[in-house]
């Protein structure tokens, strides 16, 4: 069984809980999040501050601290769950298997320490041996593949630009061809010239190792580059998930409408409209749908019922009462 | 001596000036014993006019200048040489009341609306400072008054926002809290650096659509500093697109962005990720030689793809390529030379509404 899933599902997340425990009670901060991802799939999780995306990025890498904690759920990595591992398993599973890139590169890589050195830390970290000239071999060909040059190895972090930085995270990641690569806003300091070279260096190891990829983030503009399918967060759910075409073309759950149509581009310039209210405490999330407070069409069935996701189309899922009556297909969560 | 300077340049279309950067130029120096100099920004000249009140944006990445051209046009950097003129005065040698009216007249909003607060203070107090400083009320109740009806312009309930501490607000309040307070002093311009930057999506629309009502409504003029070329696009009328703190192309918004002649400008236009599956990013890529930096000619030669071997003979003057448009680039020498040395010559004229 295990077999076929590493190939074809490397990573299954089912109704994850991840709550920050602070002395006014429990801040749901991720509330119950299933998705799949499939090899070679990249997968873009947005939303606004507070929505959950980065506590998600966290708990996914085992690399939450107190007071967050995993409250229920599984995260199923290449056929077995990561939250049944200790902490030795879970050490040698990240990178090899799950491999993050971090969101500021610039303070990400030890300042005292040559790239070469940064790279070979991790592989030895997981008993990886080799000579050292069969070391250097792979750094240079790490360094390479995210189109660096080699020399890069012998040098410091300081002697590099934010892209480059950012590139060399992006080669230590990919350094034990995991299965899985999270990157958690990896762009969010870099110039857009800077960030579209990173983003598509990304795409490119990542087709060319065959990892699925997560990328976290709020720029619709930068996920619609970037990824296959989309997952919006809000108040620490997900509220819709499907291909990206389908969701930029027809979304449906209203907080993805709003939001699509917040957007600027540079295509004819309109008035502008931004999605009224602020975004749920987690601390105290109101009762029913967490959008109720400031969706259009809410209904009163809105500020009751926590609305269930359901599979509107093939692929295509979203909460929203809205499609109650329909036949959509519920999905247990 | 300095409303001589203004006269001479005050009339591209017969108005007076209220703000111009003459020739600025501003020059770092780091290190002790081999000195290190950064020009920041160079021989940068351009103008906003009295009225009608305009919205203009400054574009460029990091290192770009923008924002030392913003902090110079604000007095908070003097420039090396060159000098910035408001109201026929120049900032760096006005009275001290001139000063003052200068500082209320010429407000900012910053990037981060966090670190514009201090934490301990209620948001009140962001907005009673200046009252009390500019003697703007006479009474607690007029004071009252202004504060409530600054916040009701950007969209704020008044009853919802006072008595809150900074963190208490979402960074969209806290940003249109400091677009309130600039509001309140009744300014001429708004310097606005990087005003949304740090805002979710949802909230970036309210922010510059609070933006453009103060400048059709209140009648103030806007300098938008930016990276993001698509809210440039969508809020300003005209673009100056700075690169290594030299003008490489300004003129009409649209026509800058739609059809970037500067390759400059082509990158990073066509770096823009487009909120649309369909329009993906070109798959072009600059080149950048760090070995072949010239010593003379055009600065973005080194990362050019364009580049041609006369390109570092001598820096390329601004090109005029089309009505509305300036580039810096030989790729245009058979347009004629721009010799206007304000940029706003060129600019596109302000829509009545």
């Amino acid at each position: 069984m295990t077999t076929e899933t590493t190939v074809r599902t490397p990573l299954i997340v089912k109704d994850l809980k991840v709550y920050y425990h602070t002395r006014r009670g429990p801040v749901k901060a991720v509330d119950g999040v299933s998705f799949e991802l499939n090899r070679g799939e990249r997968l873009g999780l947005v939303g606004e501050s507070g929505s959950g995306k980065s506590t998600i990025a966290l708990a996914l890498m085992m690399a939450h601290k107190e007071p967050a904690r995993i409250e229920g759920g599984s995260i199923i990595l290449n056929g077995s769950n990561l939250l049944d591992d200790n902490d030795e398993q879970v050490r040698l599973r990240r990178l090899s298997e799950i491999a993050m890139v971090p969101q500021g590169a610039l303070n990400s890589l030890n300042p005292v320490m040559r790239i070469r050195d940064q790279v070979i830390d991790g592989l030895k970290d997981h008993n990886v041996s080799m000579s050292v000239g069969e070391f250097n071999g792979r750094v240079a060909e790490l360094l390479t593949s995210v189109g660096l040059h080699p020399d890069v190895a012998s040098r410091f972090p300081h002697e590099l630009s934010g892209g480059m930085k950012q590139r060399v995270s992006i080669a230590i990641a990919i350094s034990m061809n995991p299965s899985v690569i999270v990157a958690d806003e990896p762009t969010s300091a870099l110039d857009v010239v800077v960030q579209k070279q990173v983003v598509q260096t990304l795409r490119d190891v990542q087709e060319r190792i065959g990892a699925a990829a997560i990328m976290i983030g709020h720029d619709m503009g930068l996920m619609a580059q970037f990824a296959s399918r989309i997952g919006i967060m809000y108040g620490g759910k997900i509220i819709e998930i499907g291909p990206v075409a389908n969701i930029f073309q027809n979304p449906r759950h209203p907080y993805t409408r709003l939001l699509i149509s917040s957007l600027p581009d540079t295509r004819s310039k309109r008035r502008l409209q931004g999605i009224p209210g602020l975004p749920p405490s987690l601390l105290r999330p109101p009762p029913g749908c967490v959008f109720h407070t400031r969706c259009p069409d809410a209904m009163d069935i809105c500020t009751q019922d926590i609305p269930i996701t359901r599979e509107l189309d093939p692929n295509r899922f979203a909460a929203c009462h809205l499609y109650g009556d329909q036949d959509g297909k519920e999905v247990v969560l | 001596m300095t409303t001589e300077t203004v006269q001479n340049s005050a009339s591209t279309n017969g108005s007076e000036l209220l703000l111009r950067a003459d020739n600025v130029s501003k020059t770092f120096v780091a290190g002790t014993f081999r000195k290190h100099y950064t020009h920041a920004l160079d021989t940068v000249t351009f103008s906003v006019p009295e009225s009608p009140p305009t919205i203009t944006a400054i574009a460029g990445e990091s290192g770009s200048g923008k924002t030392t051209l913003a902090r110079t046009v604000l007095g908070l950097v003097e420039p090396t040489s060159g000098k910035v003129i408001y109201r026929g005065n120049n900032v760096a040698e006005m009275s001290r009341a001139q000063h003052a009216e200068f500082r209320r007249e010429v407000q900012v909003v910053f990037q981060d609306p966090f670190e514009s607060y201090n934490p301990f203070y209620k948001v009140d107090h962001v907005l009673r400072t200046p009252i009390r400083r500019y003697n703007l009320a006479s009474s607690k109740s007029e004071a009252d008054g202004i504060v409530e009806e600054a916040l009701r312009t950007v969209g704020l309930r008044p009853e919802e926002t006072l008595g809150r501490h900074p963190h208490q607000l979402s960074g969209g309040q806290r940003q249109r809290v400091m677009v309130a307070r600039a509001v309140m002093l009744k300014p001429k311009i708004i310097v606005a650096d990087e005003p949304v930057s740090m805002v979710d999506a949802s909230l970036r629309a309210t922010i510059l659509e609070t933006l453009r009502a103060m400048n059709q409504d209140l009648g103030i003029s806007i300098l938008y500093i930016t990276h993001d070329l698509t809210t440039a696009f969508q809020i300003a009328e005209n673009i100056i697109v700075l690169y290594k703190g030299r003008v490489a192309e300004a003129g009409s918004v649209e026509s800058v962005i739609n059809d970037p002649t500067h390759p400059y400008t082509q990158l990073l236009v066509s770096s823009i990720p487009q909120p649309d599956p369909e329009t993906q990013w070109g798959r072009e890529q600059e080149t950048r030689d760090e070995d072949e930096i010239p010593l003379t000619g055009c600065n973005f030669y080194d990362r050019c793809p364009l580049r041609m071997d006369e390109c570092t003979n001598a820096d390329p003057p601004l090109y005029h390529t089309a009505q509305n448009r300036i580039t810096r680039c030989y790729r245009y020498a058979d347009s004629p030379v721009h010799l206007a040395p304000d940029l706003r010559s060129v600019f596109a004229e302000t829509n009545p509404n």
